[in-house]
């Protein structure tokens, strides 16, 4: 029963910084299981939560998932600035390489796919089916199963900052310095396995999505009258099943260099890391479109639904959507122009990349003149769009001009590349999927979140932002190169002290996010959403109740044009009520399955990591057996009878169908 | 909410895309197609792999010492006569023919696994004489190339084993019909990706 | 009141010596290009800001512009419900960005022709040839035309294009000098390519812009353009002390070390540079097969 490469000398009794954090999360956790056993919540918990097949509530615990990571991911920032603001000049700061390395990487890894893919798909979990105008996802067990592969993954990811260390390699993992020869630590390991694992759950999720768009929509939604918010998220997912698995067989090359002696990647028997950085990025530039495309769609909802018309330009807009999700793909040498390829390459894949900015643009302009001649609300949801539409452009311009590959060369890698994607991601990601939070919160949990800290949240992050990332911009062109752990001149530390400062905002901001959330459920009685549809909203979720029954819609919809609930709410098409027959809904029973085999890849990846063989294959055998156990699951559902329909329809006041 | 209730406007068959949810069939097909897809997806990763890699021979053998076109031959003709069975095997369940889908079943799993057998005992003589996949990049691909698709064969015997036994146990239900069904494709994408396959790398190999 | 006024000449003078780092720094790195390529990168950047600055800054004008004027209060603006399309500024909405891109598509085109890494740069001097090796967590510098290498210090003459050959004895680097302008990836098992040349006598700063590992910020190398003369001196200083660079040398030297200071070496190996190139493609134990 050896224990692989596992003994006590993987636990950094040497780090005080990581004990001290690793006391602090375990005796909270501990807190929390004991309060939830003592309060007897596990059986809710159970049935409600973790076993639910709902894609509301999966959504929901998506959403979590990610604003915990974000804590996590944050933290790692905060560290990272706060080195920088020190080691300046001689000084060495307060982490060493082997620490602050780790963090670094961490940080990327964890806000990429622990932060953003996660609250992205658990958005497009909770709203696509409820735009659509049907009762669920396609394949709801399955959500259940892509929602604990992800948080398995997350689960990896934070043993190894107790249980070893993380990969010191940043957080695409180039070879060959993720070799074994350069890296033969775990980290790599870590990293590898909680990826693997995730990505997984997310390539699952984006088939049952893509499905569900696809083959599953309210009668009388034809393409052509779909929210935007649904084509973006389609074109998302089918990114998704297009660019994961090329994730998955780079990991699965690595893994077997690193295990197996494979010689994929290495420097010797005519291995080739230049392959790894073209396949990985080949995924890498669909990933950034993967999470932007949901969080364009987001803004488009919240712009026409606060401006009180349509979105302009609809046409135009799928079409932008899909020439993006096409376009993505043949872009990616734009991260590695200074590899060598040579000029006719490198122009090729710079003009490529300007051409994917043209249907970008032409989403702006059209977000714009949705603005014009509306009567515009200026509620939390909207004050991001517009710090969006403000932010986002500068980084879209930044990111034009690397596409220059002259002009590549001498930014590449430096800190103004950083600057760069986190205008982007800060300023396009985390606004939109901060604007889609306040927006579907109260169609969530049946009240609004409360109004003043929403704003000044909002504040907190956008000059928080432009305070941490326009030094970055200026610490680039003075030849600040990325991931530096200390650096000589001096001259860089105002900037980067400056930098320090907008980080302390920014954690102001999420910090108030919590405090917004504890404050919002105690007044939860007096924002209550009574009609289902706290911002005359024009999309079909707003149909509801708020929170929706667990079959969403008692009859489906008959949709006969965009905006189908401004329609109904105008006359101009029928309610649902007056157009269709009400008959028995079936849905599907709970699932223990995906927890089940989230707990098994857990397993598995530990096993594997600390190349504890015989460990790993009872774990894959209890995931086989998990599996075989659902095979064989009676295909019972829960009937909901015309009765309990009614009653329900009738509850709901006003504005309801 | 069948097609025949819904009324169309002007008299004209209602367009697929207006016409509510599809049903469960055609929902679970097509789902089942999209992840097909996104596996090919991982194939073509391999694939080109295993071109750019194919001349990293390190100064060891290359493809054309190594390979056996006869054993490759025979295991064609197994793999491709297993998507035969499975064929006649889909067309019985469609009959609901007990017997008769037991036997083209069970011979498509006999037929992959002289496909399996014939491939192991390739990477074993390969291994015997030092070409394992650690001897060069060249050899590192094209094991994890031919040895994915191996998987994915041994993957398919595996389910087709669960399913004969939900067959028994479960009859034609159409939850297992939708399997067998699903089995199907998969059983003959993994024919269409040994296509390319023995083009690219035993063909094709210099 | 002391302490107020005390605070108030704190924050007025730091504000000064922020302002002089400000104005300062845009003679540093890739804003104070020391040589042709820096020079025509410098151009490119600032043409190509210029141009989408004068898109970026109507936008958010405008956003900022509708926001205020449409907002629900205003009871002057219009309010156009059912407005969603208009072909005029469809058209426009699409062609601002393509000409835009058409432009800047150009200037990438060209730009990528011009500033090829390998192109060689016009010059009555004959180019230079430097070999490089950027090692765990240092940098060598091989010159084959003179015989000499030195580690972590790079002298060149002014005016003369360098004709750098470089590769990696272990994980990827760049090799990046911000004044100079381009930057070129090392890789172990081959050899990249890059002409750069100083035209201005000075010292700069060249680091590697790869992340390669825990010595990573120590991959700090000075750059010391200098008169013709000047260089010739150099490397008949460096061929004074007898420190030859061999291939156990050479070995040894990719140990990996960081925080190296400079030092030369008074001869190099014919072919050191090739052993360099492919060292790491021979892995230990197929030596012993």
């Amino acid at each position: 029963m050896s224990l692989g490469k596992l003994s006590w000398a993987a636990i950094p009794f040497d780090q005080p910084i990581v004990m001290a954090t690793s006391a602090v999360v375990g005796v909270g956790l501990a807190s929390l299981l004991a309060l939830v056993t003592y309060k007897g919540w596990w059986p809710y918990l159970w049935r409600e939560w973790i076993t639910s097949v709902d894609h509301k509530r999966i959504g929901v615990m998506y959403v979590i998932l990610a604003l915990v990571m974000l804590v996590r991911g944050f933290a790692d920032a905060i560290m990272m600035r706060t080195q920088l603001a020190m080691a300046a000049g001689g000084a060495q700061g307060y982490l060493p390489p082997e620490h602050y390395d780790q963090i670094f990487s961490a940080h990327g890894t964890i806000m990429i796919f622990f932060v953003a893919m996660p609250f992205v798909v658990g958005l497009m979990n909770f709203a696509v089916p409820l735009q659509l105008g049907v009762r669920d996802v396609a394949f709801p067990v399955l959500n259940n199963v892509s929602f604990w592969l992800t948080a398995a993954g997350v689960l990896l990811v934070n043993l190894s900052l107790f249980v070893g260390e993380f990969a010191r390699t940043g957080w695409l993992a180039y070879p060959p310095l993720s070799e074994i020869a350069y890296s033969p630590g775990v980290g790599v390991d870590y990293y590898l396995w909680s990826l693997q694992i995730s990505g997984l759950g997310t390539l699952l999720s984006g088939i049952n999505l893509t499905t569900t768009i696809l083959k599953m929509r309210a009668p009388g939604m034809r393409y052509s009258r779909m929210p935007v918010f649904c084509w973006t998220a389609l074109a998302s997912n089918l990114l998704i099943v297009a660019a994961f698995p090329i994730l998955t067989a780079t990991f699965a090359m690595l893994l077997l260099d690193r295990y197996c002696g494979f010689h994929f990647f290495t420097n010797e028997a005519g291995g080739n890391p230049m392959m790894y950085i073209n396949l990985i990025w080949i995924w890498g530039h669909p990933e950034v479109y993967i999470l932007i495309l949901p969080a364009f769609g987001v803004f488009s909802e919240v712009v026409a639904t606060f401006s009180g018309k349509p979105l302009f330009g609809y046409r135009s807009m799928v079409m932008a959507t899909m020439a993006i999700c096409v376009l993505s793909f043949m872009v990616w040498l734009h991260h590695f122009f200074t590899m060598g390829a040579g000029a006719n390459v490198n122009a090729f894949f710079g003009v490529m990349t300007m051409i994917i900015a043209v249907p970008t643009g032409v989403k702006v302009f059209n977000w714009l003149f949705t603005l014009y001649g509306g009567r515009i609300r200026f509620t939390t949801p909207i004050y991001w769009a517009l710090g969006f539409m403000v932010t986002f452009v500068i980084g879209g311009m930044t990111g034009v001009l690397m596409a220059i590959p002259p002009a590549d060369f001498v930014l590449h890698n430096s800190l103004f590349l950083i600057a760069h994607f986190h205008n982007t991601a800060i300023g396009g990601v985390v606004f939109g999927v901060l604007a889609g939070y306040t927006y579907w919160f109260p169609k969530a949990f049946g009240f609004t979140l409360n109004e003043r800290l929403g704003k000044m949240i909002f504040w907190c992050w956008f000059i928080g932002f432009y305070l941490a990332f326009m030094p970055l911009y200026a610490l680039g062109l003075m030849g600040a190169t990325r991931r530096m752990q200390h650096y000589s001149d001096m001259s860089w530390r105002p900037w980067m002290l400056v930098a320090l400062c907008g980080a302390v905002l920014i954690f102001a901001g999420i910090a108030l996010t919590v405090a917004q959330l504890i404050v919002s459920i105690r007044q939860r009685h007096r924002h209550r959403d009574r009609t289902g549809d706290p911002w005359t909203g024009r999309t079909l979720e707003w149909s509801t109740t708020s929170p929706p029954p667990a079959w969403n819609f008692g009859r489906l919809p008959r949709v006969q044009t965009t905006d189908a609930h401004w329609a109904s709410k105008h006359g101009a098409a029928p309610r649902a009520s007056e157009s269709n027959d009400i008959t028995s809904v079936h849905l599907p029973c709970n699932s223990s399955t995906g927890v089940l085999l989230g707990f098994f890849a857990v397993v598995l990846g530990f096993a594997m990591i600390w190349h504890i063989y015989w460990l790993a294959a009872c774990a894959s055998l209890g995931a086989l057996t998990v599996a075989l156990l659902h095979a064989w699951r009676p295909e019972k559902e829960i009937d909901i009878t015309p009765e309990e329909l009614l009653a329900h329809e009738s509850r709901a006041v006003g504005g309801v169908a | 909410m069948s097609a025949a209730e819904l009324t169309a406007d002007g008299g004209h068959e209602m367009p697929l895309s207006e016409q509510g949810p599809a049903p469960k069939q055609v929902v679970v097909g097509y789902g089942f197609w999209l992840f097909l897809l996104s596996d090919i997806v991982i194939f073509s990763a391999l694939f080109a792999a295993y071109a750019v890699l194919s001349d990293a021979t390190a100064n060891g053998p290359a493809g054309v010492r190594l390979f056996d076109r006869q054993r490759v031959f025979v295991e064609t003709v197994c793999l491709l006569a297993s998507s035969v069975t499975c064929g006649l095997g889909s067309l019985a369940v469609q009959n609901r023919n007990v017997t008769n889908a037991y036997i083209w079943l069970i011979a498509t799993l006999a037929l992959g696994a002289s496909f399996l057998k014939l491939e192991l005992s390739e990477f074993g003589s390969m291994m015997a004489i030092g070409a394992g996949p650690s001897r060069s990049a060249f050899l590192s691909a094209f094991y994890t190339l031919v040895g994915t698709h191996g998987l994915h064969v041994t993957a398919g015997m595996a389910w087709l084993i669960v399913m004969l036994t939900q067959l028994r146990t479960l009859g034609f239900q159409p939850m297992v019909r939708r399997r067998l069904f699903c089995f199907g494709l998969f059983w003959h994408a993994l024919d269409i990706v040994w296509i390319g396959v023995f083009t690219i790398v035993y063909l094709g190999a210099h | 009141m002391q302490a107020a006024h005390k605070l108030r000449g704190a924050w007025r003078n730091s504000l000064i010596a922020q302002s002089c780092a400000l104005v300062a720094s845009c003679d540093e790195g890739v804003l104070g290009p020391k040589g042709p390529i820096g020079r025509a990168e410098k151009l490119i950047l600032f043409d190509a800001t210029a141009i989408m600055l004068a898109v970026i800054i109507p936008v958010i004008v405008l956003t900022l512009g509708f926001a205020w004027w449409y907002r629900a209060g205003n009871k002057r603006a219009r309010y156009l419900p059912d407005w969603e399309y208009s072909g005029r500024i469809e058209m426009i909405v699409w062609c601002i960005p393509t000409l835009i891109v058409v432009f800047l598509g150009g200037m990438a085109w060209i730009g990528s022709h011009d500033l090829d890494p390998p192109r060689p740069l016009e010059s009555q001097n004959p180019p230079l040839e430097i070999e490089v090796v950027s090692m765990d967590w240092k940098w060598l510098f091989i010159y084959p035309g003179k015989d000499v290498a030195a580690v972590n210090e790079l002298v060149v003459p002014i005016r003369t294009p360098i004709d750098f050959h470089l590769t990696s004895s272990s994980v990827m680097n760049s090799f990046f000098i911000p004044q100079l302008g381009s930057q070129i990836y090392t890789m172990a098992g081959m050899t990249t390519q890059l002409v750069l040349q100083a035209d201005v006598p000075g010292v700069y700063i060249g680091r590697s812009a790869q992340f390669s590992g825990d010595g990573f910020s120590d991959m700090q190398f000075s750059v010391r353009a200098v008169s013709q003369e000047e260089f010739d001196r150099w490397v008949a200083l460096a061929k004074e002390q007898s420190h030859p660079l061999d291939v156990a040398g050479y070995t040894s030297l990719v140990q990996p070390s960081h925080a190296d200071s400079p030092r030369t070496f008074s001869s190099v190996n014919p072919g050191l540079f090739d052993y360099a190139v492919m060292a790491t493609t021979m892995p230990a134990k197929a030596e012993a097969q």
